[in-house]
């Protein structure tokens, strides 16, 4: 996604009421902080939250987390660029996934009581290759936690005309304090928060959007009526989710079912909702084994329907906006001739500013702004848990007492944003960095997948061979990537087409690179010793015994919601095919 | 359960009620002194009746979960 960091002038102009829904959100989201203060007195409060959540606050919270500024707007963006194909990302490219987690892979997680995704690789691993993961995952999470932090400064300029200075500084300062005062703690009670103002100030706008289109088969003609107009060849192909995967040249992602189904499908989503500590961090809160496995089926079956406030406004832009959006490169040319043309990425704003007045206004404002800062203080706590245990614990100070590592907490989330606010006003300088940061913060999901699965399902998976797939697996993305970048012709080496368009390349690079991990830690594993069974107990599946979930009647039981999830997720594909 | 954990939904319900009044109090103010910037579907009233539905859930949240009755459960 690139956002433009300059605008001619504001999509809409905000009232002083909507300014004061949005002061109301900043007082709460600081007022929760203070309040919570008092209940965080141990580290294991300050980076697990106490590990006493519900499944529903820790099922919300994972969802929330990932609904930050790349997801709100950019997807909305999407939907407007491919049409109805950009909801892979909400339904195969995260479903299966989910349920993975929650069924399989939790067990594991909870069984070992570790505090984060490398804390799981330092114990079935060592100490390598949970460093190589640790300060990977590190460096990207305060990347992209700067780039949350333009992006939203950047969308408050070119929806509201506000300054950038001020949006960056207000909010990393409210995010900071409220994460500061009480850690993970805070966060998912903010995330539940910001969850219930996403939905409730986005569900207007399809709401309005349908009624006024007559319906989905009426919103359905407007767009091939639309399209038809803008010149846009096989315009039908914007509506179909499965019947123009065929072919690359047959939809307009350019992309065929290959590269959805297991690039995206069985390796990015797998990667990205079960490996990445950012979002597993909320599910690892939970109160006990039940809940852990609740808590990504709650987060699944609403994601579902995230769709709703993010595609659907994306495809009722398409039908129904009097603007022709068009891509960032085009704005920039436009605007150095003086003309002001609207990019895909301001789709969801501009139906913001069709249908809401004042008052109703400022609650959409408040739920991008919400949706911004979830996903900010979900990057800041996951790097502070991590530098902390991960890296200054094992690596520079291993035998202070808990105090001390709860103030490093402390500090390093101060830092951590510092370093973010500083990351901002760099990716500011370079607008199109976005996009390389994006393809940096892929590099390490894929191949990370990869080595945490082999570990939890094969207990012969040796230290040598889990730490070399994963640096393997790393360094071949970061390869493809570069041999791409230098030489575009490659794609169709990569993505085994010629007509492959550039979305196709991460699906097909992440797909690459997981097979390189699985025979490179296959290979190491057969020529190196494996670890004594005794020291995978709780790790490895074979070798662990997983706690009872306890006696619940079938309505309460993980593996029949996941059944039901997963019949709902079948139906959906099917009906939009 | 620890009563700490059951206030997040308190809250919700209490800035939900709070938002509801202030945009249901907008869209009737809007009834009799319409704003300059006419947005599409003005004529349905969404502030009055979104806001309604606002309050209504906040008052649900703020009454199920209030502090009295989740600390001495």
């Amino acid at each position: 996604m690139s956002i433009s960091a300059a605008a001619a002038r504001p999509i809409v102009t905000a009232s002083p009421i909507d300014i004061a829904i949005v002061v109301i959100y900043f007082i709460f989201v600081i007022g929760i902080g203070i309040y919570l203060k008092k209940y965080t007195k141990t580290g294991e409060d300050f980076f697990m939250a106490g590990r006493e959540m519900t499944a529903w606050i820790a099922g919300l919270s994972f969802l929330s987390a990932n609904l930050g500024a790349l997801e709100l707007l950019g997807w909305a963006g999407s939907a407007y660029e491919y049409g109805i194909l950009a909801v892979h990302w909400y339904w195969i490219g995260a479903i299966p996934a989910m349920i993975l987690l929650g069924l399989v892979m939790m067990p594991f997680y909870y069984a070992s009581r570790t505090h984060s995704v490398p804390g799981y690789l330092q114990l079935r691993y060592g100490r390598a290759a949970s460093g190589l993961s640790a300060i990977s995952f590190a460096v990207m999470t305060i990347l992209m936690s700067g780039v949350n932090i333009f992006a939203m400064a950047a969308v408050m300029q070119v929806v509201l005309g506000w300054n950038m200075n001020f949006s960056i500084w207000v909010s990393s300062a409210s995010m900071g304090a409220y994460v500061v005062l009480a850690g993970l703690l805070s966060a998912i009670f903010n995330e539940v928060l910001q969850f219930v103002l996403i939905w409730l100030g986005s569900l207007l706008i399809p709401i309005l959007g349908l009624f006024q289109a007559g319906g989905w088969s009426g919103l359905k003609q407007h767009i091939m009526t639309n399209l038809t107009h803008f010149g846009v060849a096989n315009p039908d192909s914007y509506m179909h989710v499965w019947t123009t995967l065929g072919n690359f040249k047959d939809n307009p992602m350019g992309i065929n079912w290959i590269g959805i189904v297991f690039g995206l499908g069985a390796v990015i989503s797998m990667g990205y909702w079960t490996t990445d500590f950012l979002v597993v961090q909320r599910v690892m809160s939970a109160r006990d084994l039940r809940s852990a496995k609740m808590a990504p089926l709650i987060g699944a079956a609403f994601k579902m329907f995230v769709p709703v406030i993010v595609i659907l406004p994306g495809l009722l832009g398409l039908g129904l906006l009097d603007v022709h959006l068009v891509s960032q490169t085009a704005v920039s040319a436009a605007a150095a001739h003086g003309a002001t043309l609207y990019s895909y990425n301001d789709v969801l704003p501009l139906m913001l500013a069709k249908y809401c007045g004042p008052a109703l206004l400022g609650l959409g404002i408040t739920a991008l702004i919400a949706g911004f800062m979830s996903g900010m203080a979900g990057n800041v706590t996951a790097f502070a848990t991590v530098w902390t245990h991960d890296i200054y614990k094992p690596m520079m100070n291993p035998n202070a007492s808990d105090g001390h590592y709860l103030a490093m907490g402390r500090w390093s989330t101060v830092l951590g944003i510092l370093v973010s606010i500083g990351t901002a006003y760099f990716v500011m300088q370079f607008a199109s960095i976005m996009d390389y940061v994006q393809a940096l913060f892929s590099f390490f999901i894929a191949p990370l997948f990869g080595t945490v699965i082999l570990g939890m399902l094969w207990k012969r998976t040796t230290p040598a061979g889990g730490f070399w797939g994963l640096l393997a697996g790393t360094v071949g993305s970061i390869a493809m990537y570069f041999w791409v970048d230098l030489q575009p012709s490659a794609l169709r080496y990569i993505a085994l087409s010629p007509d492959a368009m550039p979305m196709a390349a991460d699906m097909f690079r992440a797909l690459w690179s997981f097979v390189i991990v699985v025979l490179v830690t296959v290979g190491v594993t057969l020529v190196t010793p494996p670890k004594p069974q005794s020291e995978l107990k709780g790790l490895v599946m074979g070798c662990t015994d997983i706690p009872s979930e306890g006696s619940y009647p079938l309505i309460h039981r993980p593996a029949f919601w996941a059944v039901v999830i997963f019949a709902v997720f079948a139906a959906l594909n099917w009906y939009f095919r | 359960m620890h009563s700490h954990v059951n206030s997040i939904w308190f809250l919700i319900g209490l800035q939900l009620l709070i938002y509801g009044a202030l945009i249901t109090g907008t869209g009737i103010w809007e009834l009799f002194y319409p704003p300059a910037r006419v947005v599409d579907l003005a004529w349905m009233h969404p502030a009055i009746w979104w806001g309604a539905i606002l309050v209504g859930l906040g008052l649900f949240y703020v009454i199920h979960y209030r502090p009295s009755r989740t600390i001495s459960n």
